[in-house]
């Protein structure tokens, strides 16, 4: 039996980065607002506290904030030919759970796509010609000028620490040279740097290169944000990622938003809620509402004017299948969309040891970094290359958890005494120099429903069909040897080079940036949702998240993810209260 | 129906006794309604870190385990190994609780070898893997060499580990190079992981590395430009000139 709960103006479904500044702009517009979060509360004085926090074994390796598989896992193969099999335990990549979601266990570093990044399709064509026809590309359909308010604001909420490269049109010194115009400095300044980063700039300098400090969202120092929440000094100590922080230092959803909306009375939150299907009307053009489950077993449908998935992009994704709304992709025909352009990351490196000096790569923070760009997006002429694209090249200082970093270098054994000791020797004296490699869809990289494993509640898992792309390999190879030249700069005694080479593994940890499968775009037969992030097939239905990129730029996702969230709720509130119905003409 | 307020819930929870009370996920939590931030005394979320209670191994499972830990991370004069570490102790804690059920991993049916791409794909959960895979151990160690694996040389053992490793050597029923894996993998979390585990006794892999442990605080040390930085480490449960007299 299910229950008829009374009707709310929205409900948001998740409640991580999102969802918060969704609920926040709505209920301060004098919204009704619910949100629905699968997994428990979190808040720092109960769950990080710094007595605790601190535990390698317990967050990273035992998994203790983030999604169970027992709940829900992904099936995963490489191609179409082969069995995709469940993701009993998570390795590549680690989605969230409870309130704050991966905001809470996030390193911090929140850059802003490049304007080139937001037109990948149309630019690239027009640079270097037509692209390869299995390389299924498209442009946002927004762009970076209409996102840059949005950037602006979420980068003052909070109070990301940074310099400009590139003010109103002005190339500033020590910024980005080449990221798009900004409307305002950095709310902070940046981070001290350590050594590591010190070599990096000197090495990158020496090049010719233009190292700037990576935006961080840990704090350079005290800072009150435009909601009046306080953040408190980064302390450096190396539990970033994967850890909630315990010092009120790093921007999360529980830092810089949710006290504020905790006072309103028109918000409401349920934890423990696990939404199992979007609802649509008789005719099929509105969604009504939402059925979920709570940890009792008992169903609710919750009915609302308007319904945002603001969950995790495979989660959004499979909410969109199962409940039967779009056309699903079909790699066979390119025809469908929901599901399509699943992307992820391109990551490599190479990884400098040190003699005589310490890296000592424990006093570190998740943001904590020095980068160039000279090899992001189209920063450099690709012509001949055969391939579009990029990444941007770092070296941060995140940690020395022991459990998860102990390199040795190449030709030690994996384990016994030659081992040991080479992690002895090594262990505070090493550091890397990654590339953050861009991933362009491709026709064969695709979301959709298993036909055999199913979750607790007997639904179908999502089945993630993925590989590195012919893209993809000669991008990885022709900036990895940029990040060997810097790493071989910076005055250690060995450099190790970490190619990214074979198919995509789904067990080392490579970074929890999925995208895709909610694509946006400027065509419903091509796209899943318009411009404004509204579903072309049910107009008040909306949807957050990298779920929406078409396609996978050189850098992390969370400051785009947040700057497209502002802009659809300005949309909405702006645009949709007064006049519900499609935003954009299909 | 009507909203059941969070209160209501609570006082459901008081009437019931305090058997009901404990399980907090019972329904649902309602937060917001301007009530400001949620906080109640006794909810903080401490650690599960196992006791001596916890054990999983048989004797003979625990002798050989150790030994296989042993020459994973050996003892030398370089420094202290998994022995020292008492990592099979943490292994005992970690095999009986609910990761050595697989508790919160997806173990449903059915299952397939799967490519090298796919991750674990073992029908056992970690425990069963441990016993069933100790179990073949000792058979293939008698088969060849007439004693179990616990009484051979080193240099065997060593041998043997590398042929699982680099699956020269396979099992009956059950994946040695699974095992291995996994085994690995638990042996270096007990060896580096906070002593409240159970390994890492006396922080005396953190000392070895010269890993400070869970400090706090190192914004005195972010200009150390390359130089050496001596702390002593910390755990979780503090540092012994903290917690008694040295």
């Amino acid at each position: 039996m299910t229950n008829h709960l009374p009707k709310v103006d929205v409900v948001l479904v998740g409640f991580g980065w999102t969802g918060a500044i969704y609920a926040e702009k709505l209920t301060a517009a004098g919204m009704e607002v619910l949100a629905l979060e699968r997994g428990p509360w979190r808040d720092t004085p109960k769950d990080f506290a710094t007595t605790f926090a601190q535990d390698e074994l317990r967050y990273y390796w035992r998994h203790g904030m983030f999604q169970e598989t027992s709940q829900s896992t992904v099936t995963f193969r490489n191609n179409g030919a082969q069995t995709a099999l469940p993701m009993r335990h998570w390795g590549s990549f680690l989605p969230g759970n409870g309130v704050g979601g991966s905001g809470v266990h996030w390193n911090g570093q929140t850059y802003r796509f490049l304007p080139s990044d937001f037109v990948a399709k149309s630019h690239n064509a027009e640079r270097y010609g037509p692209l390869p026809e299995d390389m299924t590309i498209q442009d946002y359909g927004v762009t970076y000028e209409e996102l840059e308010p949005h950037f602006d604001y979420f980068e003052k909420i909070c109070g990301i620490c940074g310099t400009a490269g590139n003010l109103r049109g002005d190339i500033q010194k020590g910024g980005n040279p080449f990221e798009g115009p900004r409307s305002d400095e950095y709310p902070n300044p940046p981070m001290e740097m350590t050594f590591s980063q010190d070599r990096f700039e000197a090495a990158a300098r020496e090049m010719g290169l233009n190292p700037f400090p990576v935006p961080s969202a840990n704090m350079s120092r005290a800072y009150v944000n435009p909601l009046g929440l306080q953040l408190a000094p980064c302390t450096y100590c190396g539990f970033c990622e994967k850890y909630g922080c315990g010092n009120y230092s790093k921007s999360s959803p529980q830092t810089t938003i949710i006290p504020v909306l905790m006072q309103r009375p028109n918000f409401t939150l349920r934890t423990d809620s696990e939404v199992l299907s979007v609802e649509k009307s008789a005719d099929g053009t509105r969604t009504t509402g939402v059925t979920y489950v709570d940890t009792s077993g008992e169903r609710f449908f919750q009915p609302a004017e308007v319904v945002v998935l603001c969950a995790y992009p495979l989660e959004n994704t499979r909410l969109m299948l199962l409940s039967e709304i779009g056309t699903p992709y079909d790699p066979q025909t390119g025809e469908g969309v929901v599901g399509k352009n699943y992307c992820y990351q391109v990551m490599s490196g190479a990884r400098v040891f040190f003699d005589e000096e310490y890296t000592n790569g424990f006093v570190g923070a998740g943001a904590l970094g020095m980068a160039v760009d000279e090899y992001n997006g189209d920063n450099f002429d690709h012509s001949g290359l055969g391939f579009i694209g990029g990444g941007y090249i770092a070296c941060y200082t995140t940690n020395a958890r022991p459990i998860e970093s102990h390199p040795v270098p190449d030709g030690v054994p994996g384990w016994g005494s030659e081992w040991k000791q080479s992690v002895r020797a090594n262990f505070l004296k090493t550091t890397t120099v990654g590339v953050h490699g861009a991933s362009m869809a491709h026709r064969s990289n695709y979301l959709d429903l298993d036909p055999t494993y199913t979750d607790r509640h007997g639904r179908p898992l999502l089945r993630m069909t993925y590989d590195f792309t012919l893209n993809d390999r000669r991008l990885t190879a022709h900036i990895t040897p940029v990040a060997e030249e810097i790493a071989r700069g910076m005055g250690g005694r060995e450099v190790n080079v970490a190619e990214r080479k074979g198919s995509y593994d789904s067990m080392p940890y490579q970074t929890t940036h999925n995208t895709g499968g909610t694509i946006m775009g400027n065509d419903p037969q091509t796209s899943v949702c318009n411009r404004y992030c509204q579903s072309w097939d049910l107009h008040n239905l909306f949807v957050a998240g990298a779920g929406l990129f078409p396609q996978n730029a050189g850098y992390n996702p969370t400051g785009t993810v947040a700057a497209l969230a502002y802009w659809t709720v300005a949309a909405i509130i702006d645009q949709y209260m007064a006049d519900p119905g499609s935003l954009v003409q299909a | 129906m009507s909203f059941p307020t969070r209160r209501k819930i609570l006082k459901s929870l008081l009437l019931g006794g305090s058997a009901m009370a404990a399980p907090s996920a019972v329904f649902g939590a309602l937060y917001g309604r301007g009530e400001g931030m949620p906080w109640e005394p006794m909810k903080g979320q401490p650690p599960y870190y196992g006791t001596q209670e916890d054990n999983f191994f048989t004797v003979e499972e625990r002798a050989t385990t150790a030994v296989i830990c042993a020459r994973l991370i050996p003892s030398d004069e370089d420094g202290p190994g998994a022995t020292e570490a008492d990592v099979i102790s943490f292994l005992d804690r970690q095999m009986a609780g609910f990761y050595g059920r697989g508790q919160h991993w997806y173990m449903e049916g059915p299952f397939a070898e799967g490519t090298a791409t796919q991750g674990y794909q073992s029908e056992h959960p970690p425990a069963q893997l441990y016993r069933y895979a100790l179990a073949e151990l000792d058979n293939y160690c008698r088969d060849r060499h007439d004693a179990a694996f616990a009484g051979l040389s080193e240099a065997q053992q060593d041998e043997i580990l590398k042929g699982m490793d680099e699956e020269e050597i396979t099992f009956e029923g059950v994946s040695a190079k699974a095992f291995f894996d996994l085994i690995l993998k638990n042996t270096i979390e007990g060896y580096f992981a906070d002593p409240i585990y159970g390994g890492n006794r006396d922080m005396v892999a953190w000392q070895y590395v010269r890993f400070p442990g869970t400090r706090y605080d190192y914004r005195d040390f972010v200009k150390h430009n390359g130089a050496r930085i001596d702390l002593p480490p910390v755990s979780l449960m503090g540092r012994p000139g903290w917690n008694s007299p040295e």
